[in-house]
């Protein structure tokens, strides 16, 4: 039985001034898929999940997030299609003039998710503990290490019980084993949360654990699709030089 | 020879138009800006009215910001009022009107100088330390992680702030004028010895119900001005951390510059009236 599409991007272009970053590009996911997208940096990876979620308007193209168009949506809708996407972003993006507690609770709050109190706080116990942190609760962002900030800011991503995530260079500026961390922790979210995530990367450890299939993009275009055992057996050098 | 000076005029030519564009780019610049800030303040005022409403963070703000400025507003204005009746006081005194210099330095602060200086002093002050706030959650994708969890910033980290200079900065205008007056009751004391009753009736003689009306409500749109800029300015920063400086520095220049407009306008208005 074929899964259901829950993003499907449709050749879409994005150019800022006179610098075209994204020329046509196309994907679909899946529900469940962990789908990679791989290249050098400064290609337009992260302005790709950005236009997913309208952070960034693309120029042409269609966007459908579970089922709408989101570049046709109104404000009040795109919040709706939006509470169902978590985004985590390269630097964590914590609000750093709040505690875990209020970090987890913010989105709660104020997309009034749960109505009690007392629903909220075992949200949040919850989702610390899927990410391994509830000791971490009270603390502020300023005395967390990197790793710490990425998987706060995963539970604050998965406080809202996204269908997707959209995981942004998650192992960007971490050591290995905090990399390899992340990258179990992705798979574990996936099977815990049923979700679907497409994982910006150039950390081809991260690729390999976390990802179902991978793409790798260059000049604003996919250039190949397949699995890392695939890409890595590639005939063609340049495929597999990014798997060196 | 020729080819020289062709190259020349070429290079001279190529000068002009990069100056020409430069100005163009400015102007546009500035139009675009200004178009923007209009949706922008639309945006932000349909916030005031959809829920859920942050009274928790529009306190924090209001106590915060007016907390802040408090002592800088209150120095100030007392320097104003004593400086200002030492330097009327000969003039006042040669004209044989030294009865009215209390009445003039309470219309001259009520009514120009307290509303101007004190809204000066907070488009320093708090627009410059919103917009650098803002700037720095937007370079560091806060700003970005509220608006994709559908959290709505506008509404959390903009209406907040925008209702909180605009209820703080008419309370620091007439906390600036109280003081102003004290300054102006200690330099009229410096001269001659007058009890702080009739100081205070010579005061408000010469000041109307119409005279604080204007010079009241023109505060209250130097206070939405005042935290818009400022949000605006933070809110639309680039991405590096340079822009948190820019964010700032433009934020002061544009709110000083809207402080001195509404001024202009609620002075046409009530000059016609």
């Amino acid at each position: 039985m074929e899964k259901e599409n829950v993003i499907v991007v449709n050749n879409m272009y994005k150019s800022f001034k006179h610098n075209d970053i994204l020329k046509g590009i196309s994907l679909t996911l899946q529900k469940g898929e962990n789908l990679g997208v791989v290249g050098k940096s400064g290609i337009g990876k992260s302005v790709l999940i950005k236009c997913i979620v309208r952070l960034i308007e693309p120029d042409r193209g269609e966007v459908d997030v579970l089922g709408t168009n989101i570049l046709k949506c109104n404000d009040i809708e795109l919040n709706e299609i939006r509470k169902k996407v978590g985004y985590l972003f390269q630097g964590g993006a914590l609000y750093d003039s709040m505690s875990v507690r209020e970090n987890l609770l913010f989105p709660i709050r104020r997309t009034q998710f749960v109505d009690k109190m007392h629903d909220a706080q075992e949200l949040i116990e919850g989702s610390l503990r899927s990410v391994g942190l509830i000791d971490a609760i009270d603390k502020m962002p300023s005395e967390l290490s990197g790793g710490m900030k990425k998987r706060i800011a995963l539970a604050r991503t998965l406080i809202l019980k996204p269908d997707i995530i959209l995981y942004d260079e998650p192992t960007t500026g971490l050591d290995a084993v905090t990399s390899g961390e992340i990258s179990e922790l992705i798979i574990k979210i996936r099977e815990e949360y049923n979700t679907a995530s497409i994982i910006i990367t150039h950390d081809m450890k991260c690729a390999k654990i976390a990802t179902d299939s991978i793409k790798i993009m260059k000049d604003g275009r996919f250039l190949e699709q397949g699995t890392y055992d695939q890409l890595s057996r590639s005939e063609e050098k340049e495929i597999r030089d990014y798997f060196i | 020879m020729a080819r020289i000076k062709i190259s020349v005029i070429k290079q001279r030519l190529k000068g002009r138009l990069k100056v020409k564009e430069e100005t163009r780019n400015f102007y546009n610049g500035i139009f675009i800006d200004l178009g923007e800030l209009i949706l922008f303040t639309g945006k932000v005022i349909r916030q005031f009215f959809q829920p859920p409403f942050e009274f928790r963070e529009l306190i924090k703000h209001s106590f915060l910001l007016g907390n802040k400025s408090l002592a800088l507003v209150g120095v100030t204005g007392f320097i104003m009022g004593l400086v200002l009746t030492m330097q009327m006081n000969p003039i006042l005194t040669d004209f044989g009107a030294q009865t009215l210099l209390p009445g003039v330095i309470a219309v001259s602060m009520i009514r120009e100088l307290g509303p101007v200086i004190t809204g000066l002093i907070c488009a320093g002050k708090l627009s410059s330390g919103i917009g650098a706030e803002i700037a720095a959650m937007t370079v560091t994708e806060q700003i970005d992680a509220m608006e994709v969890s559908g959290s709505r910033p506008l509404s959390f980290v903009v209406a907040s702030r925008v209702l909180a200079t605009t209820l703080v900065v008419p309370v620091l205008v007439i906390f600036a004028d109280a003081f102003s007056l004290l300054g102006a009751f200690l330099a009229v004391n410096i001269f001659e010895s007058m009890p702080f009753t009739l100081f205070i009736n010579l005061s408000f003689s010469m000041l109307d119900f119409v005279d604080l009306l204007p010079a009241t409500l023109k505060t209250v749109f130097f206070g939405f001005f005042i935290g818009l800029i400022g949000c605006y300015k933070g809110y639309t920063a680039g991405r590096g951390t340079e822009s948190v400086g820019h964010a700032a520095n433009t934020a002061v220049v544009a709110s000083s510059l809207t402080i001195f407009v509404i001024d202009l306008i609620f002075v046409l208005i009530t000059s016609i009236l």
